[in-house]
């Protein structure tokens, strides 16, 4: 299996400055810096089909082209090492096995559209990992890779790192934003988008840690031997997938995109935890679809997900065994997302709650017939709200009625959890 | 009232930055690292040097998990209360807490050494179940390990056996 984002992982260490140079490390920098327009650097990206990593799966290089060339100065670049998506833990990962490969590409995102502050947004639970990059930024320097007129090009850039003190709703770009400000972290509804007005009013490009990590092998390799690494011809790269929960050997696997769920989790992930069965699985965080075992080849891509009615999300695979109550499981994540709303628009402050305490009834015995399509019809309704968390947290929700609908009936009819 | 010296290591933290404020973070977070929590006398000196009202201060230090408006032990401890740690037994961890702890969510023990708080996904699923304290993520939680890690951090774990694991 080709690694490329975990090449140099060691089970024990992080990697140093040196080896990642050794390995290739800073040359896509180098080369970027004195030969290439920048136009080049984002057709780089295009022609890779390097899809956002945190979940939304943008065109990276799409986001750069809509920095505009006569924007305002100075831009921001973010990185967003923010990772509240339960049951996500890959950008933690990332940052502890090979930190400089999401430095340069910051470095070189920040230079194709001209971003001389660059911020990573990392949350309060990463204290090891703000250390580490902390620490690598200060190496990076020293090597002079980053500060004023970078290895003699014109272009400076200095990276500093925002500590966040845990609020879920700080991964959305716009909420993040704010945050960096230090204003309340509620989301901004586009337009303007961030590209154009960010922090401060200033164009702010934002990426996951993955998407990042993946440029300077992308500037390196080529776009077409990025799109090679996938495991089908309409996928491109690899992708970092977390698998937890009923399984033999959780982990952060490096994988090429596409990879069907059945071997992630089978050959990967060592298979189900003894003496469980395969249930169903989230298979990007808790915001995506339960996922029914008649789709357990899926290719994990964010094309056939989509095309299947789901959402790759971050490629977080929480697996669930016949064991375990998905009653009980929905109302934990429908806690999370009621807790974590942030509180500005009224269906997410009041629709959350509201499903955690029909969901909660079911839980204790107390559901009546009359409560599935009332969760439903609330699964619906929250897609009114003003950003992406509401819709996101009905999604375990309405695919629980879709698919185990059997499993909430079972709680309504016995008067309690069968599961107890 | 924040002592002098104290007030110049801010100080110097926010210097040449062009919005003081976005510096809010690493101001709380050094003031707590001192004092524990962020008081109501602390977050109007904190609004002072951040160029902000309290109010404003306020509403930030209102939103996050992390940042403490009520005094809080020596020690805080945050168990992880997401999805893939309740499933992989959080419940039995947190009666384990509560009961060597001899308090709940919330509580601080009456030496004031140890609060107990939920915290959600920290992030650390493959090492389920997990909790995090004072900053530093403890996985793999068994009662003994609980065990071990509390009286590390000094608490007297000698002759109250009442152990309610039954792992």
């Amino acid at each position: 299996m080709t690694q490329v984002l975990f090449k140099n992982r060691h089970p024990d260490r992080i990697a140093t400055l040196e080896e990642y140079r050794a390995g290739g490390g800073y040359e896509a920098l180098t080369a970027v810096l004195s030969e290439y327009p920048r136009a080049k650097v984002q057709q780089l990206a295009l022609d890779a089909v390097l899809l956002g990593r945190g979940g939304a799966g943008f065109p990276a290089g799409k986001k750069w082209m809509t920095v505009a060339e006569s924007a305002p100065f100075p831009r921001y670049m973010v990185c967003n090492a923010d990772e509240m998506e339960p049951g996500t833990f890959k950008d933690r990962v990332l940052i502890h096995t090979d930190p400089h490969q999401i430095i340069e590409g910051m470095i070189i995102v920040g230079y194709s559209v001209m971003a001389e502050r660059g911020i990573i947004f990392i949350r309060a639970s990463y204290e090891n990992a703000a250390r580490i990059l902390e620490r690598e930024i200060e190496r990076a320097r020293a090597a002079g890779f980053l500060g004023p007129n970078i290895l003699g090009s014109g272009f400076s850039m200095e990276i500093s790192v925002h500590r966040s003190a845990g609020r879920y709703i700080c991964g959305e770009n716009t909420a993040q934003i704010n945050a960096i400000q230090g204003k309340r972290a509620t989301p901004i509804q586009p337009p303007p988008y961030a590209t154009e007005k960010g922090i401060w009013n200033l164009p702010t490009v934002t990426h996951n840690v993955e998407t990042l990590a993946c440029v300077p092998h992308i500037i390196q390799n080529g776009p077409e031997w990025f799109r090679n690494l996938a495991a089908h011809p309409d996928a491109a790269g690899t992708k970092l997938y977390c698998v937890s929960g009923r399984v033999q050997h959780p982990g952060c696997f490096e994988l090429p995109m596409g990879t069907r769920l059945s071997d992630i989790i089978d050959i990967h992930a060592g298979g189900m935890t003894p003496g469980c069965t395969f249930k169903t699985c989230l298979p990007g965080g808790a915001s995506t679809r339960f996922l029914p075992k008649s789709l357990y080849d899926i290719e994990m891509d964010f094309d056939s997900m989509k095309k299947a009615g789901h959402r790759l999300g971050t490629g977080s695979v929480i697996v669930f065994d016949e064991k375990t109550c998905l009653v009980g499981a929905t109302l934990n994540m429908m806690e999370f997302f009621a807790r974590e709303s942030c509180g500005w628009c009224t269906p997410c402050r009041e629709g959350l709650p509201y499903m955690r305490d029909i969901l909660a009834r079911i839980e204790a015995g107390d559901g009546k017939p009359a409560d599935i399509p009332l969760l439903r019809q609330m699964s619906r309704y929250v897609w009114n709200a003003y950003c992406a968390l509401a819709p996101g947290a009905a999604s375990p929700v309405e695919s629980l009625l879709t698919y185990f609908e059997d499993e909430v009936q079972a709680h309504i009819r016995q008067h309690r959890c069968p599961f107890s | 009232m924040i002592p002098d010296d104290f007030r110049q290591l801010l100080a110097r933290r926010i210097a040449g930055v062009e919005h003081p404020r976005e510096k809010i973070m690493d101001v709380v977070f050094m003031i707590q690292d001192k004092f524990g929590y962020l008081s109501d006398e602390l977050l109007e000196d904190a609004a002072g040097l951040l160029k902000m009202t309290p109010l404003e201060v306020e509403e930030i230090a209102t939103f996050y998990e992390f940042i403490y408006r009520r005094p809080v032990g020596g020690h805080v401890i945050h168990v992880c209360d997401g999805v893939v740690c309740w499933m992989s037994g959080h419940a039995s961890i947190l009666d384990h807490l509560r009961g060597r702890l001899g308090i709940d969510f919330g509580e601080t023990t009456p030496d004031g050494r140890f609060t107990l708080l939920p915290t959600c996904c920290i992030g650390y699923c493959d090492r389920s179940p997990a909790m995090m304290i004072d900053r530093k993520v403890y996985g793999k939680l068994t009662p003994e390990r609980i065990d071990e890690i509390l009286e590390k951090l000094g608490l007297d774990t000698e002759g109250d056996s009442d152990d309610t694991g039954s792992l």
